[in-house]
């Protein structure tokens, strides 16, 4: 059953080719020129501060740090070192060469962000977990499905039948060849991460760097996963322009390398289930910088870098409930009662594997056309493309006058059409499933039937005014559907096959899937009703369809 | 001032007209070379005869020539300066020859308006500003505009004149203002390109406005009035277009109105003038040589709203005058009696 499905080869057959080996096998060598860098970049510096007032307040924030929020993963002599740092610095003003003083100040923090980012890739290590994340999850998926605990080693169902890899992985194969990808997925749940590292193999591709949040660290089983897949640490706590130059040194220098990256662009989890329309520009920058970079010394041989939107649909998210309200929190006025974060222990995260792998819940993940770091198109010869399908040169984005040049404006500027571009495609990759659609249908004719009333005061109406007649709910989906489908025709929107099914089939369908693991339904049917059970989940799931300009068809 | 030719540059504008002219002119001031391209044969063939285009004198070093591909060839740094009806063929024309280096000023004050739109109902994506045009048709980014008070007969009589150029990038605002700017000349640079262009586009449907105030001889304190009102119309239409305030406040806005509202070599405003003297708007057009952007303005702002409802009373009067549905005079009944309620509510 399973050997008629694609199953893709490695696309570097030996290890040793992988970016990510020859970076982690050369670590003090990229160390040493991101350090250089930073240390380069920062002595020119903005303008705004001057050295002395950066090292400063860096110093005094980075003490404070390490006084009132310490982390079991910061290293042991985090605070000495602090301490030290500062005495050198108060001990400037009788220094004679205050600028070299400074300088070494500067260079000793630099380097020690350095060790603090780096990740330590190791390829048996990877292979291990790799083996975890296929086999394991396999594994439970036949015990969970087919015949019982004793199937656990049939090899009738695998990862595949529950997670469907849609839209251009074929194009996606072809450019790790020509380029560095740079894979940018849409950011709803934890388990994205296991999902994408999944799919990066899956695909035959080497593994991907990936920053993620020092706060995992924490955690001793993750670390390790985390530090064989090719991880580096950012640490959210420091603000500082020092910190986030290295950081972003670190991803740019690594991408010139050729190490294939994977950003979350939306920064954390989309809190309240609405596609990613706002993304964090500072990585994303460096795709933009490296290339300039690469272009610039190497001319017309200089490695193309490409940008990849990722889409991952679920019908679910299990932290769904927390993440609402943990956005209504931040927006309301009200006071909202917190969960705790629904992957807080190794319990909760057990049973919902459980309940992800008996149940049948599909997940999709669209891999975007690719795109040069302007958004542009490129085609599988990884060549950039107009809108009118010729090919340009990315070259001619960086020169003024003939010649490359940097203009940090100019390229700050490149950031915001890439983020743009990026956005636009989410919105056209993301796959409507019925349940989607129940959901929004069900929230927007609440909405309508409440409409003198805020959202806040909506998420807080009695039971008994939340329930909606079957008939007109049914009118309604059937008419969102309809311009849903024809924004599908116009490539505007993707669609799961079962969304054109019959329209109460399709209902159903939704109905079923909406929120299906949560503890509290969101909506269900009853007899010629639809009852809404929770409306601030209903809430979330439905947000997934704003950004189309549904709601003037309801 | 910084000397004649200062420098080495070849600058291109593209489009003959009273603009299109005065532009290429402060340009050779600075630059070594001009080129200006025509779109009409015979008309580039007369120019270059005459070297005269109107009340224009055409400066030695702008070179007149009619090839599209050699311009863009030739020039990192673009001016087109055609009217908005016919801006996106020639961006077709042009675009073959565009790579991502260069660099376009536009001058054009409408709006590119899509009959034929595919997009679903209620949609707004059938209206678009020139250097959303630009974007579309080809694929250069570098993309500003030029606005301001420059009545094409005083920048052409060498009186001081000054522009913004809005861009999102500041080296074309660099670049715009390196070639620009002179002692008869200053320009200012803005980083709201979209909000600029509105102050362009909409201060027009102000103009012909104020003619029909100066042609039925309401006096200057009706014409205060009208320019006021008309500038926080201009205002509240920009923000629901997606505009910012501050650039209507700045030359390319106010300043541009002030101009445009008090001057007979303003088209729009003569549009108005010639309306109210009882003449039919298909004469007035007929009989002139170039383009009065605000009547096209007024009919697409007209269908604009009505997907964006707000109370435009002075946009939809005009219609209404420039469709034949009511006088200038019952027009200015109309006006007197509207229930106006807080003077200036943009500000909050």
């Amino acid at each position: 059953m399973s050997q008629s499905r694609p199953r893709y080869k490695d696309i570097l057959k030996r290890k040793k080719d992988w970016p990510i080996v020859n970076l982690s096998q050369n670590k003090k060598t990229f160390l040493d020129e991101v350090s250089q860098n930073v240390f380069t970049n920062l002595i020119q510096g903005d303008g705004r501060k001057t050295l002395h007032e950066e090292l400063e307040m860096t110093i005094y924030r980075e003490k404070q740090r390490v006084i009132n929020n310490p982390w079991r993963v910061d290293p042991k002599d985090d605070l000495t070192f602090w301490k030290r740092i500062q005495k050198k610095q108060l001990s400037i003003k009788e220094s004679k060469d205050k600028v070299t003083v400074e300088k070494e100040i500067l260079k000793e923090i630099i380097d020690r962000y350095c060790k603090e980012i780096v990740g330590s890739f190791n390829k048996s290590s990877y292979r291990f977990a790799k083996r975890i994340t296929t086999f394991g999850f396999a594994r439970l998926l036949n015990a969970a499905r087919v015949k019982g605990f004793k199937s656990i080693f049939s090899r009738q169902l695998d990862l595949q039948d529950q997670i469907h890899v849609v839209g251009e992985p074929e194009q996606l194969r072809k450019l790790a060849k020509i380029g560095t990808i740079v894979l940018v997925p849409t950011h709803f749940s934890n388990l994205d991460s296991v999902l994408i590292g999944w799919v990066i193999q899956f695909l035959g591709l080497p593994p991907f760097i990936y920053g993620a949040g020092l706060n995992l660290f924490n955690i001793k089983i993750l670390a390790y996963f985390m530090n064989s897949l090719g991880a580096y640490k950012l640490d959210r706590r420091k603000k500082n322009p020092i910190y986030l130059e290295t950081l972003k040194e670190y991803s740019k220098r690594a991408l010139e390398w050729g190490c294939h990256s994977l950003f979350f662009p939306g920064g954390t989890r989309s809190r309240s289930g609405q596609i990613e329309n706002s993304l964090k520009l500072g990585l994303l920058g460096t795709a933009i910088e490296a290339q300039r970079s690469l272009i610039s010394d190497h001319g017309k041989q200089a490695k193309p870098i490409f940008i990849v939107p990722v889409v991952i649909n679920y019908q679910f998210t299990l932290e769904a409930p927390s993440l609402i309200n943990e956005h209504l929190k931040r927006t309301g006025r009200e006071r909202y009662y917190r969960e705790s974060d629904a992957f807080s222990n190794s319990k909760k995260m057990a049973t919902f594997l459980m309940k992800f792998f008996t149940k049948k819940s599909d997940i999709s993940v669209s891999i975007g056309r690719g795109l040069d770091v302007l958004g542009n198109y490129v085609n599988d010869q990884g060549q950039s493309l107009d809108q009118h399908g010729k090919v340009i040169d990315i070259k001619d984005y960086f020169l003024s006058n003939g010649k490359v040049n940097v203009d940090k404006q100019r390229e700050n500027t490149y950031v915001q059409i890439l983020s743009k571009k990026i956005v636009e495609e989410y919105y056209k990759n993301n796959r409507v499933y019925s349940s989607h659609l129940v959901a929004y249908t069900a929230f927007k004719m609440l909405e309508r039937k409440n409409s003198k009333l805020d959202l806040y005061s909506i998420l807080r109406l009695s039971e008994d005014d939340l329930t909606l007649d079957y008939e007109a709910f049914k009118k309604s989906f059937k008419k969102l559907r309809k311009v849903i489908l024809e924004l599908n025709e116009q490539d505007k929107v993707d669609v799961n096959d079962k969304f054109k099914n019959k329209v109460d089939e399709s209902i159903i369908y939704g109905l079923n899937n909406v929120g299906m693991y949560h503890a509290k339904r969101p909506l269900i049917k009853v007899k010629n009703q639809i009852l809404i059970l929770n409306a601030s989940t209903l809430y979330y799931y439905h947000n997934r369809l704003e950004g189309y300009g549904l709601e003037k068809h309801i | 001032m910084a000397l004649k030719n200062t420098y080495k540059a070849t600058v291109g504008v593209i489009g003959t007209g009273n603009f299109g002219t005065a532009l290429a002119n402060l340009l050779a001031d600075k630059c070594k070379r001009v080129l200006l391209y025509a779109r009409n044969e015979q008309k580039a063939t007369q120019l270059i005869k005459t070297r005269k285009n109107g009340y224009h004198q055409i400066a030695d070093n702008v070179e007149i020539i009619t090839d599209i591909s050699f311009l863009a060839e030739k020039c990192n740094v673009i001016f087109p300066i055609v009217p908005s009806i016919n801006f996106r063929e020639m961006m077709k024309n042009l675009s073959p020859y565009l790579k991502p280096y260069h660099v376009l000023i536009h001058g054009t004050k409408g709006f590119d308006f899509n009959n034929k739109n595919n997009a679903l109902k209620g949609s707004e994506s059938q209206i678009f500003t020139m250097s959303e045009v630009i974007r579309q048709e080809s694929s250069v980014v570098r993309i500003g505009c030029i606005a301001g008070p420059n009545l094409s007969k005083e920048i052409a009589l060498k009186m001081p004149a000054a522009s913004v150029i809005a861009s999102d990038f500041d080296e074309v605002i660099h670049l715009g203002q390196k070639y620009l700017k002179s002692d008869r000349f200053l320009v200012f640079g803005s980083n709201d390109l979209m909000s600029t262009e509105l102050c362009g586009i909409l201060k027009n449907i102000i103009a012909v406005g104020a003619g029909t105030i100066d042609g039925m001889k309401l006096g200057e304190n009706a014409k205060s009035l009208f320019i006021t009102r008309g500038m926080v119309e201009m205002v509240e239409i920009g923000k629901a277009m997606g505009g910012q305030v501050e650039p209507f406040l700045g030359l390319a806005g106010i300043g541009d109105l002030i101009a445009t509202c008090s001057s007979n070599l303003s088209r729009n405003y003569s549009v108005g003038l010639r309306l109210a003297n009882g003449e039919k708007l298909n004469e007035i057009t007929h009989s002139m040589r170039e383009v009065a952007e605000g009547i096209k303005t007024i009919d697409i702002i007209h269908k604009w709203s009505k997907n964006n409802p707000m109370r435009i009373p002075i946009t939809e009067t005009l219609y209404k005058i420039i469709h034949e549905e009511i006088t200038v005079e019952e027009a200015h009944a109309y006006m007197m009696k509207f229930p106006f309620t807080t003077e200036i509510e943009f500000l909050k």
